[in-house]
């Protein structure tokens, strides 16, 4: 058994003495002291939110708005979504792309307009906490002059996600009940502003809700305070992704990897695909007719050990085929499942691969994803 | 029982150890998922990688507290891995080693001194 212990000083996000208050075990991630745990352990966590409703604190992720002229067009120099052809309300995942087609970071942009469609204010974006320094300074030097950005650091970001979410927040927000998967509202409850948006990281129905910094623990509490509310630590949070297929950027996704390459061409909308004008459309282009070299899926361990990021994903016969990016045991299935790039001609569902795990190869099998169905609500 | 920093347990009983991880490992691991045991005949060295637990989150390597020759393994820990986390040091424990040299254990920490050692944790 080992141990590593913290060594430099860490960003805290508003509801820091919350968790600890709470009994959580607190790590490094992205540079700030998160929870990974709290006492129930991750696999309570993970079954409570599939069950019932998990809040999350997601504060270190990166929040802003964009504005300017028309932010929207402006934001399709770096992505690959249709930005102009988002309506007020709505809320789209997109991608920001290097030159090479090579993922930058994945992110979600929304267009929160208030229930009665005023509150429009621009291109509302959160970003992935380990790399918000560099894309804030990848948008504001490639649109200089078209958006100025305005970075919501005074902002905490709760996720209340699972199939009791939508009852326990209508309680305190009744217009979030009225909301579709992917909606984004501007919202007032606990009696201050909020941007909320249908949406979450787990599978499950939920919601994702930016907060003022300084009411971020009243509301973390009361929401808690439901019965039907557990905290979730990011240890759980990264288990239910995983059932749920979804990439976590920096192991599934990165800037070598392109969007056909990373199963993401869902975000590649039908006119920029026409019109090719996003960075790397080249490659993304190529890829899309001509297959890519290697393709994420999903991998069931048949047997052996859990498969984790870094593990070798071999042939029938023993050759090495590709590498497992995200892997780990999954509470709800109670197997062991993995994300894996491997080459277009294997990654049909049904494949039989091997995982090379400490110097044994144990079987696995492509699978579909999510491992564990999607619950969004698109009509509520 | 004697203890390891590194948070396993023996106890020797003739020339024979019986190994596992303490009590605050297995709390400190959470839900156990998967065991990895030592295969019986091999020869293990104090301090080395000698078997592998993980929980839903990552795998942690667990050390040999004494060398020796492993001679039995704990096979149900593949059906029930949980065990380690129900009775981590009793029926979760994970193999026994017929030891090379018993005066070993002398180096390990009896409980009093385990229990100061995880207060300074």
């Amino acid at each position: 058994m080992s141990s590593t212990a913290l060594d430099r000083p860490l960003k805290t996000t508003p509801l820091s003495e919350a968790h600890v208050a709470l009994g959580a075990r607190m790590v490094e991630f992205a540079g700030y002291s998160m929870p990974v745990q709290y006492p129930d352990g991750v696999m309570k966590e993970h079954l409570w939110t599939r069950e019932n409703a998990g809040l999350f604190d997601v504060s270190h992720m990166g929040q802003a708005r964009l504005r300017g002229a028309d932010p929207f067009a402006a934001f399709e120099a770096l992505t690959p979504g249709d930005f102009s052809g988002l309506k007020p309300g709505k809320q789209r995942y997109s991608l920001l792309l290097n030159d090479d087609g090579g993922i930058i970071d994945d992110l979600m942009a929304a267009r929160p307009i208030s229930p009665d469609g005023t509150g429009d204010d621009g291109l509302f974006v959160v970003v992935n906490g380990a790399c918000k320094e560099n894309d804030f300074e990848v948008i504001g030097r490639t649109l200089a002059g078209q958006v100025t950005i305005q970075r919501l650091e005074d902002r905490a970001l709760l996720a209340l996600q699972g199939p009791k979410a939508a009852q326990v927040l209508a309680a305190h927000v009744p217009e979030a009940a009225g909301m579709a998967f992917m909606d984004a509202r501007a919202l007032t409850g606990f009696g201050v502003d909020l941007i909320v948006s249908r949406t979450g990281y787990t599978g499950e129905d939920g919601y994702e809700i930016s907060v003022p910094g300084e009411a971020a623990t009243r509301i973390w509490n009361t929401l808690l305070a439901d019965e039907r509310v557990r905290p979730i630590g990011l240890g759980a949070r990264d288990s239910l992704r995983l059932e749920a297929g979804l990439p976590l950027y920096g192991h599934d996704l990165d800037e070598a990897t392109s969007p056909v390459e990373g199963g993401l061409n869902f975000a590649l909308s039908k006119r920029r695909r026409e019109a090719g004008d996003f960075p790397g459309a080249d490659r993304i282009l190529r890829e899309l007719a001509d297959g890519p070299t290697r393709v994420r899926v999903g991998l069931n361990i048949l047997e052996g050990a859990p498969a984790r990021e870094g593990a070798e994903v071999a042939d029938e016969r023993g050759a090495v085929v590709g590498v497992v990016t995200s892997g780990g045991f999954s509470p709800s299935l109670r197997q062991a499942i993995a994300l894996a790039f491997v080459p277009p001609a294997l990654a049909q569902p049904g494949t039989p691969l091997k995982v090379l795990v400490r110097g044994k190869a144990q079987a696995a099998e492509v699978t579909a994803t999510p491992f564990v169905p999607h619950r969004y609500v698109r009509k509520p | 029982m004697r203890f390891t920093k590194d948070h396993e347990w023996v106890v020797l009983e003739g020339d024979v150890a019986t190994i596992g991880i303490s009590a605050f490992a297995a709390e400190q691991l959470g839900d156990v998922v998967f065991v990895e045991v030592p295969e019986v005949g091999k020869t293990v060295k104090a301090g080395d990688p000698f078997a592998v637990v993980e929980s839903v989150k990552a795998a942690s390597d667990v050390y040999a507290p004494i060398s020796g020759e492993v001679v039995e393994s704990n096979d149900e820990l593949a059906s029930s891995p949980g065990t380690v986390n129900a009775a981590p040091e009793a029926s979760g424990w994970f193999a026994k080693v017929r030891v090379s040299d018993p005066s070993e254990i002398e180096k390990l920490m009896d409980r009093a001194a385990y229990e100061a050692f995880l207060a300074t944790q």
